[in-house]
């Protein structure tokens, strides 16, 4: 536990010092938030979202936005990268195992995720009057959920790729769809029915379908989250089999 | 006592053979080298007794266990080929975080200081230079307090200095107590700092013995080489009983043989009236044992 605790806080510190994750993991979902809340029609209400604002209905959007930027991104890198760089193999000759490497880079994102989520949420509140999600408890499961998933896919990713430039190329082409499908350019609720229905099959598609329910005060939805348990499962149990230590 | 028993160790990756043969102990105290050319499967062998790979066949103990048995982690300590740290994590943050993994850690900064590395400690692994990272990598491998260190081509890359600086850093590792099992592909490291040597080649243990003894097993022979003023049959000196080889190289002769043999040689070229110009008597070196014992020169 002691070692856990230690490696933990050792990502942590790595994690900070990159500039660039910690931006975009970190800074880039509010940021959003604060360039799309500046601009006064997306303060008004709007039929074609069912009388939400568009604000309100980017802030589960951008909660999405922070596991995705780590999961499909910061996490394969860095860890397809310690496995290259022999990292984790010289980890397996000490009493450290590698797989509590593995499991600190995973706590050390999701308690990224969870603050980076908490900023959102706090500046959507306190600037553009968005209401904090009507289901809270669900909002925090479906959050959970949704990181379980996108993670699972991100180390599935780092177990598969050769390098860590590898794992960026193929972390990239799944990022944006993924976004795509979490409604980032164009919300979930204005998406033509074909592409809403594919989206209820990606990881972060679903996820963020839950997340806006979860946020509007509704049950979510029990499709989207047999969907991301589908994935939690799938992936993560596919990662373990394929993960090699060096 | 052995702290290292390797008995018909085997491995093969597909259709490679990576070790087809290799047995030896390793006593504790001692610097014990394994040397051999590159793809000798030195590495392959090394990786085995650190836990890291499963042979196919034969068996390896250390400290009387199964090399994959966790309680060797605190035991054992290595320094791996190629295997780094994460780029921006500092010196001290490094020799801080292995410090936790261990039961009964060494004392950091005086092991830091030891090694020279006291000057670096908040330098971040990827600006250290490469004898710096060697050294770091070498005070991580010590950090556990280990009865037996197993280090990899750990000078390969340094400057001369830096390469004998190691040496030193070695010995003194040694003289705690601590038993060194060193991968080497430089004769001269192998010759300067080890006890006993294991020479693979191939996969296999070709010889196993002190440095001191594995030239000994060739300084029976004696070689010279010359121009003769004027060209002579290869039957006349081979006729001698003392003579074994002749070899031709360009102008030159080199001729092996046994005990007299440069005495022999001599007393018939006076006799024949030929002059031995550039005339050079060569002793035996560790690479002449090695080119004895497979047949071929080393390779760097």
């Amino acid at each position: 536990m002691r070692i856990f605790v230690k490696l933990t806080s050792s990502e942590l510190r790595l994690f900070l010092r990159e500039p660039l994750q910690v931006f975009f993991a970190l800074a880039f979902p509010s940021v959003l938030i604060v360039i799309l809340g500046s601009i006064p029609a997306f303060r008004e209400p709007d039929a074609a979202l069912g009388g939400l604002r568009v604000i309100d209905v980017y802030v589960p959007i951008a909660v999405a936005l922070t596991v995705a930027m780590l999961g499909l991104q910061s996490t394969p890198i860095v860890l397809a990268g310690y496995r290259e760089r022999g990292v984790l193999r010289r980890l397996a000759t000490t009493p450290a195992r590698p797989g509590a490497l593995l499991g600190a880079q995973l706590v050390m994102s999701l308690l990224t995720a969870v603050l980076s989520a908490t900023l959102v949420l706090v500046i959507g509140r306190v600037a553009f009057d968005v209401a904090l999600p009507g289901q809270f408890g669900s909002f925090l499961v479906v959050f959970l959920f949704t990181a379980a998933a996108v993670f699972a896919v991100g180390l599935f990713i780092a177990a598969v790729v050769p390098s860590g430039k590898a794992a960026n190329s193929v972390g990239t082409a799944l990022f944006f769809p993924s976004m795509f499908f979490a409604g980032l350019w164009t919300p979930r609720e204005v998406m033509p029915r074909i592409l809403q229905r594919i989206g209820d099959f990606t990881p972060l598609g679903a996820g963020e379908r839950a997340l806006h329910e979860a946020a509007t005060g509704h049950w979510p939805n029990l499709l989207s989250l047999t969907v991301l348990v589908a994935y939690m499962l799938g992936f993560g149990f596919a990662a373990a089999k394929l993960f090699r230590w060096e | 006592m052995s702290v290292i028993e390797v008995k018909n160790l085997s491995k093969r990756y597909g259709e490679t053979v990576a070790v087809r043969d290799v047995s030896f102990a390793v006593e504790a105290g001692e610097i014990f080298g394994i040397l051999g050319p590159n793809g000798a499967g030195k590495t392959t062998t090394v990786e085995t007794i650190a836990g890291l790979r499963r042979g196919d066949g034969g068996s390896v103990e250390v400290l009387g266990r199964d090399p994959r048995d966790p309680e060797l982690r605190t035991l054992v300590g290595v320094q791996l080929q190629e295997s780094q740290l994460p780029e921006k994590m500092s010196v001290r943050e490094a020799l801080e975080l292995y410090t936790a993994f261990y039961p009964q850690p060494a004392d950091w900064p005086a092991l830091a200081a030891e090694l020279g590395l006291d000057g670096v400690l908040k330098t971040r692994f990827g600006k250290l230079s490469g004898g710096q990272k060697q050294r770091l990598s070498i005070a991580l491998a010590l950090i556990g307090n280990p009865r037996i260190a197993i280090l990899d081509e750990l000078t390969t890359g340094l400057d001369p200095q830096a390469r004998r600086d190691t040496w030193d850093l070695i010995e003194s590792i040694r003289d705690r107590g601590v038993t060194v099992l060193l991968v080497t592909h430089f004769m001269a490291e192998a010759e300067r700092l080890c006890d006993r040597l294991a020479v693979i080649d191939a996969g296999q243990v070709i010889a196993l013995d002190t440095p001191a003894g594995l030239v000994a097993a060739v300084s029976a022979e004696q070689r010279l080489r010359f121009r003769p003023s004027r060209p002579l049959d290869d039957r006349v000196l081979t006729d001698l009983p003392e003579v074994r080889e002749v070899r031709h190289h360009g102008g030159q002769l080199e001729i092996i043989g046994d005990g007299n043999v440069v005495h022999a040689v001599t007393a018939l070229l006076a006799a024949n009236q030929i002059i031995a110009a550039d005339l050079r008597v060569e002793q035996a070196s560790l690479d002449d044992a090695f080119v004895k014992l497979t047949g071929r020169a080393f390779e760097e």
